[in-house]
């Protein structure tokens, strides 16, 4: 039994280009029955794999966990992490916590969101950005920080985060120095 | 891990910060060019020293001791190896020995004693600093001594409310029941601390130690570590950490060949503030929504899947094992008044050498903000200095000469928390301080009980109105009342503590929340 990635803050994946697989769905949940407090680990295993946890899953985990599907969607709905729908191509989240409004997170929000024309809790019509918001990504000493396509990047501002989104979506890691 | 011959020992750090500030790249990097130019290194990725402004900080292993270099970008790298770094040779980044630099010479590092020294994951080396020292001396004693050593030791639970470590145990220990818990909260939520982080990507051996001297003190045989979500970098670490110590025989069914047995796993969590509240977070290990639960029962009696269970902070843990190696009486001699030991600070926000400093209680913020941390980052004068996460108390620049200690803060309506400090400058506008707190509970209220849940959105709007100017006096006077509802009503500290921050801005910085009659005045 492997134990999940951290997801959640990803962008599209590759494999969540080929869309939702109901018996691949199957097996992960499947693979995680034997954990103590399982349904966490299984929606965290979902979403690695397919950028999102499709309704369709639904009924799955709470067959599997022996619960009703009301409360598998609480669970769901309940968490920030979790999405029901496929994500947009990168994620971008800006830390909005205070360490980072100290030093400068507040501007940097607003360049955002005039960058990419949209609000924070949105994405782009095209499908090629979506901003989050993100409480504390613990790189409070190097503000402000931010996490893209879930790598956490710090004393950030306007010029080299636009740097960063542009080598990400030219699909390179090597980051501007 | 054996160096051999010259090859050079090149540390690199795995901690976040480092990391976002290019690490990766700058190992990579190094990796390169020693390649291009035939020069046998090893690298390890320790954790971080604490010294956070510097980083990411290289550092290399020479005949005099280990030299630091920092902080370094990718592009310095081709210049270090022409200054020839490996033997420690000047270079504008060099910074000479780590341990000489006054920011870590005046520390008195109890629990980061190893942190950034050593290779993380390895077990030999940990136990060549000193670890499991404290395990060992566990095995020898009867689970009530281990809890006597920590309930004399004076250890105060370091995730924010500082309820004694030694009494929760033994609870827990005394408790009847075929199966109990060690939980350890590393849901470390509150902006401007990071220590359980450093410490699960630096030092995650220390952790396991403590948690298991837990776990043998109350007689429970399973743990789990809850870590947010937003720290992919400590559960990785920690994942790697447990399999390591489990390979070397210090988890699993005979620690140590003692026959005692104790089964740690890692839960991640989801994005969610309330599950650092201890209730919230059992929920959700039961793979539940993180909704508080009333108290009582207490964890200590019916905790996860209702067992016995010690629910602790990483460095509530992570101070159990030199208490056991060195004594109760030598940890308590650290601090002052009812505040016993050491306590990593967490300095950040605006401020010239963020980072973390341990030291014993009783320090005092100025000297953590100005000694330490060299005053702000933008060099404007300090306005404000957050202490306690999000939930914690603004104070003005004039009361820095608080000390650090329980009690101290209390009496100022403050709290030392989690031992964050978040430095603002004066270009802070309080006012949009004190919504942002209100917002922040609105948006991770977990809904179970009304005045958190409703109180936190009137907040953000009666805010807004005296903000804007509106009925001033009459707001002011309705946000109290609001805040006196929540402080009284809600059933756990999120709500009860949203209104401190708030309050203290107003107490402390009444013209931030007066703009529009001061224009109109002038």
């Amino acid at each position: 039994m492997s134990t999940p990635s951290p997801g959640g803050h990803s962008g599209g994946k590759p494999g969540a280009e080929s869309g939702w697989d109901s018996a691949e769905a199957r097996r992960i949940i499947e693979s995680y029955r034997g954990l103590d407090g399982a349904l966490i680990p299984m929606l965290h295993a979902l979403q690695d794999r397919f950028g999102y946890v499709d309704d369709a899953a639904v009924p799955d985990l709470a067959a599997a966990l022996n619960l009703s599907r009301a409360e598998v969607h609480g669970v769901i709905t309940f968490y920030h992490d979790f999405r029901r729908t496929p994500p947009a191509r990168h994620a971008l989240h800006l830390c909005r916590a205070e360490a980072c409004q100290a030093s400068g997170a507040r501007a940097l929000e607003a360049h955002v969101k005039r960058k990419l024309g949209i609000d924070v809790h949105h994405e782009t019509p095209d499908g090629r950005w979506s901003l989050g918001a993100i409480y504390c990504l613990g790189n409070c000493a190097a503000g402000p920080s931010a996490l893209i396509d879930g790598e956490t990047y710090g004393r950030l501002n306007p010029e080299k985060l636009d740097a960063l989104m542009r080598e990400a979506e030219a699909g390179r890691k090597e980051a501007a120095e | 891990m054996t160096a051999q011959g010259a090859q050079v020992r090149v540390y690199i750090p795995c901690d976040t910060t480092a990391v976002a500030c290019g690490a990766d790249k700058v190992a990579r990097a190094i990796e390169r060019i020693a390649r291009e130019r035939q020069r046998e290194i090893e690298i390890v990725r320790n954790g971080s020293r604490g010294m956070l402004w510097l980083e990411p900080m290289v550092e290399v292993t020479t005949p005099e001791g280990r030299v630091a270099y920092g902080p370094v970008s990718p592009g310095d790298v081709a210049g270090l190896f022409e200054a020839d770094f490996l033997n420690g040779r000047p270079h504008a980044l060099r910074i000479g020995k780590p341990e000489e630099h006054p920011y870590l010479k005046n520390q008195e590092r109890l629990m980061f004693a190893r942190c950034g020294i050593t290779d993380p994951l390895s077990v030999p080396e940990y136990r060549s600093h000193g670890g499991f020292r404290g395990l060992n001396k566990a095995l020898g004693l009867a689970p009530a001594q281990i809890v006597a050593e920590v309930t004399e030791s004076g250890l105060r639970g370091r995730g924010g409310a500082g309820f004694p470590t030694g009494i929760k145990w033994k609870t827990v220990s005394e408790a009847q029941a075929d199966q109990k818990y060690v939980v350890c909260n590393a849901d470390e939520g509150d902006s401007g601390t990071f220590a359980d982080r450093m410490i699960m990507e630096g030092d995650p051996l220390l952790l396991i130690e403590g948690m298991t001297i837990a776990a043998l003190a109350v007689g429970a045989t399973k743990g789990f570590i809850y870590i947010r979500s937003e720290y992919p970098i400590a559960f990785r670490q920690m994942n790697r950490a447990i399999e390591a110590a489990r390979d070397a025989g210090y988890l699993g069914s005979n620690i140590a060949g003692s026959g005692k047995s104790f089964m740690l796993e890692t839960r991640l969590g989801a994005g969610a503030y309330i599950c650092g509240e201890e209730t919230s977070l059992l929920e959700s290990l039961e793979g539940k929504r993180g909704v508080i639960r009333p108290k009582p029962p207490l964890p200590a009696l019916k905790g996860l899947f209702g067992k016995p269970t010690v629910v602790n902070n990483v460095l509530s843990f992570t101070s159990v094992p030199v208490i056991l190696d060195d004594g109760a009486a030598f940890y308590k001699n650290y601090g002052m008044g009812r505040s016993r030991g050491t306590q990593p600070f967490q300095l950040a926000g605006n401020i010239k050498q963020g980072g973390l400093v341990e030291k014993a209680f009783g320090i005092t913020l100025k000297e953590l903000v100005h000694d330490f941390g060299g005053g702000t980052l933008s060099g404007r004068p300090v306005r404000a200095v957050q202490v306690g996460g999000p939930l914690g108390a603004y104070l003005p620049a004039g009361e820095l000469d608080t000390p650090m200690d329980y009690e101290a803060f209390a009496a100022k309506k403050a709290m030392l928390g989690h031992g964050g400090l978040v430095v603002f400058d004066d270009t802070v506008d309080m006012a949009e301080q004190a919504r942002f707190a209100m917002e922040f509970c609105a948006a991770e209220s977990c809904g179970k009980c009304t005045p958190c849940r409703i109180g936190s959105t009137r907040g953000v709007e009666v805010i807004d109105r005296i903000i804007a100017g509106e009925k001033r006096e009459k707001n002011l006077r309705l946000l109290d009342d609001l805040c006196e509802t929540m402080v009284d009503g809600s059933l756990c500290a999120l709500g009860g503590l949203t209104p401190f921050p708030g309050q203290s801005a107003i107490r402390h910085f009444p013209e931030d929340f007066d703009k529009p009659s001061r224009k109109a005045a002038e």
